[in-house]
């Protein structure tokens, strides 16, 4: 059973990881709306080193989004800090912190988020376009990371010719084309059928045993105990961290 | 993101709505079409307008009667009342009075019916002497001009324009041959070759009879010893300033009136015709230029109004390109480009309505159209320039776009 799989996993603790990637310090976020405040994340203290496989877990409005988009160098802290494979990012302008989520950072999306008019490889090439790689390169690298995803044969079909999993893989694939420091998953089986789901998670068991950083954010338990690590986020705090001894038992429990 | 990849992304957004890019680039396309066609229409005027007045020599001064000031002081409009007289293109013969004007000739016209063999054509009759030929710069095809003679002796005889030849007789071979005139029998003498139209009428529909024979049988009453206009030849391209100022001392002489201010003819050259028609196509063109930017301001607004709703369509698209790590001026340009791309589409297409209106239009308006390349490459730069100018407000909205709300924009 899958379940047991991953909380076994999950409790490993001799696995040996790498430097940090992920370094964020009293991580405070918060959203003004008129006179209304709210705050999402009300200081968080995470890390990730190179090579784990961590979920972040939580219910709609615990702050789990805006942890992701934090961690995605998509919006950025009201105070804290945090430090993404080295660099700080709290003081990077809008074209930094591009060229920090083009190198650093590989996206998932729970709308896959292809565009439709592009073959597969074009989608894939994407990311190296804005990191100005000259195209016989791209093409090359694209079709690389497509083989690795298993679809070598879906080279030139559009997004709209290719099933859910295969779209989600033809967006695996982006996220490992420029080679980045972590893939960041945001819902990444939300959209897909069991089967589907079974692929992708598949992929990423994959991609953890050779070496990559991935940060996956879910609210399905099923899909968080594929992970080696849960974080669970509630109301804006981290409320249990498998790597520091919190029970299995409680996060499970919890969800259920 | 190089520029080739930002032209190839841009141009396949522009593609993928072909039918609403084709709407959006019409007011560009009207606009450019319309600054073609007004440049070159007003270019083909004024070459029009040169030839015909080169035609007819650039050394000629034409004297009109006119500005007649009346007994209660009102000063009448040009051409009001018949001032000039035979008497007048004598005098301004005189080559002691006048040494600078080598030839004179007065004309007198006026519309009539001409008749041959049961055919009728209405033309304009102008009674005029010998000289004629020579100061207007015409040529014959067939037999001579009225003579000297012919003036003495009030002869019954014509020179026909080859247009109005032709359509009397069917044919420009007509020497000999007898046409009624207002219900006289004349000879035909001689036929004019043909020399076009001027500005204001057709130079080949005439008819040529002596001035003595155009007053007394064709026109007579009180009007019979004035004349509808006098030509005169200057003796060379330079002294054209010095004929004009001897024609009017003589004629204000005559008319016995004091000050030039109050004259009762004007003499005008073909220079001033030229300046007067210039400033009148540049009047049209100003106009015409004026429509044509209103045009273009409503294509770029419109270029605007499409970029915007492209940017909003697109908005999950520019979160995507952002996340993927795209810096704000690549989405910047890639809009900005899709901006010129409109632009260009209409600068192209306008410049084709345009040229081809140019070569279909002069058989329909009667004038030509001088289709110019600096004219079409300038306008298509412009088309750019709109595009450009008109897509800076939703390019620069797109780059600044946050990447969160745009990618979780529906």
């Amino acid at each position: 059973m899958t379940t047991t799989r991953a909380i076994a996993n999950g409790n490993m603790p001799d696995k040996e990881y790498g430097e940090p990637v992920i370094e964020l310090t009293a991580a405070r976020k918060v959203y003004r709306s008129g006179t209304i405040e709210f705050e999402a994340l009300r200081g968080v203290d995470l890390e990730i080193r190179q090579g784990e496989y961590v979920a972040i877990m939580g219910p709609s409005g615990s702050g789990k989004s805006t942890l992701m988009n934090i961690l995605g160098c998509l919006d950025t802290l009201t105070t804290g800090h945090y430090r993404l494979a080295g660099h700080d990012v709290d003081d990077l302008d809008e074209a930094e912190l591009a060229e920090i989520r083009n190198k650093e950072i590989g996206f998932v999306f729970q709308q896959f988020n292809l565009l439709p008019s592009l073959e597969a490889w074009r989608n894939v090439e994407l990311p190296l376009m804005y990191a100005r790689v000259p195209g016989h390169e791209r093409r090359a690298r694209a079709e690389r990371a497509l083989e690795r995803v298993g679809l070598g044969s879906r080279f030139v079909n559009k997004p709209g010719e290719l099933s859910g999993g295969q779209q989600q893989r033809v967006a695996v694939a982006r996220a490992l084309v420029g080679e980045p420091t972590m893939i960041l998953a945001d819902e990444p089986t939300g959209n897909l059928d069991s089967v589907s789901t079974e692929d992708v998670l598949g992929l990423f068991d994959e991609l953890h045993d050779l070496g990559r950083t991935i940060v996956l954010i879910t609210h399905e338990l099923e899909v968080a105990q594929r992970a080696r690590r849960i974080v669970r986020v509630k109301d804006g705090l981290i409320q249990g961290d498998t790597a520091e001894g919190a029970l299995l038992a409680t996060v499970a429990g919890g969800a259920a | 993101m190089n520029w080739s990849e930002t032209l190839r992304t841009s141009w396949a957004a522009v593609r993928s709505h072909g039918l609403r890019s084709l709407l959006t680039v019409l007011g560009i396309l009207i606009g450019i079409a319309a600054v073609i066609l007004t440049v070159g229409l007003g270019l083909g005027t004024q070459k029009d307008v040169s030839a015909s007045i080169s035609s007819l020599g650039s050394n000629l001064l034409i004297v009109s009667p006119g500005s007649s000031t009346d007994s209660s002081g009102v000063r009448g409009g040009f051409g009001t009342s018949a001032t000039l007289t035979a008497a007048d293109a004598t005098a301004l013969a005189s080559s002691v009075n006048a040494p600078d004007i080598e030839g004179v000739a007065a004309e007198k016209s006026t519309s009539l019916a001409l008749e041959a063999n049961d055919t009728n054509w209405t033309t304009t009759v102008t009674g005029t002497t010998a000289s004629w030929l020579d100061v207007r710069s015409r040529d014959l095809i067939a037999g001579e001009f009225i003579t000297d003679e012919d003036q003495a002796s009030q002869a019954a005889v014509t020179v026909l324009g080859s247009e109005t030849a032709t359509e009397l007789f069917g044919t420009t071979n007509v020497v000999g041959q007898s046409v009624t005139i207002d219900g006289h029998t004349f000879e035909v003498v001689g036929v004019l070759a043909s020399a076009g139209s001027d500005s204001s009428s057709n130079l080949d529909d005439v008819a040529i009879v002596p001035l003595s024979t155009a007053a007394n049988q064709l026109v007579g009453g009180t009007t019979a010893n004035s004349v509808s206009t006098i030509y005169l030849k200057a003796a060379s391209d330079g002294q054209l300033a010095a004929a004009y100022q001897e024609a009017e001392a003589v004629l204000l002489n005559l008319h016995s009136i004091s000050s030039a201010d109050s004259a009762d003819f004007t003499i005008s050259s073909q220079n001033a015709l030229v300046d007067t028609a210039t400033s009148i196509y540049q009047t049209l063109t100003v106009l015409l230029t004026g429509v044509a930017a209103l045009s273009l301001l409503v294509g770029g607004i419109g270029v605007m109004n499409i970029m915007l709703v492209s940017v909003t369509e697109r908005t999950r698209e520019i979160g995507l390109r952002k996340a993927l790590g795209a810096p704000p001026w690549a989405i910047r340009r890639q809009f900005l480009v899709e901006a010129a791309i409109l632009g260009l589409t209409g600068g192209v297409l306008g410049a084709v309505l345009g040229m081809g209106a140019a070569l279909a239009l002069p058989g329909v308006v009667g004038s030509s159209i001088v289709i110019s390349p600096e004219a079409v490459g300038l306008s298509i730069g412009v088309a750019i320039a709109i595009g450009l100018i008109f897509g800076v407000y939703p390019a620069t909205r797109a780059a600044r776009l946050a990447p969160i709300d745009a990618l979780r924009s529906e």
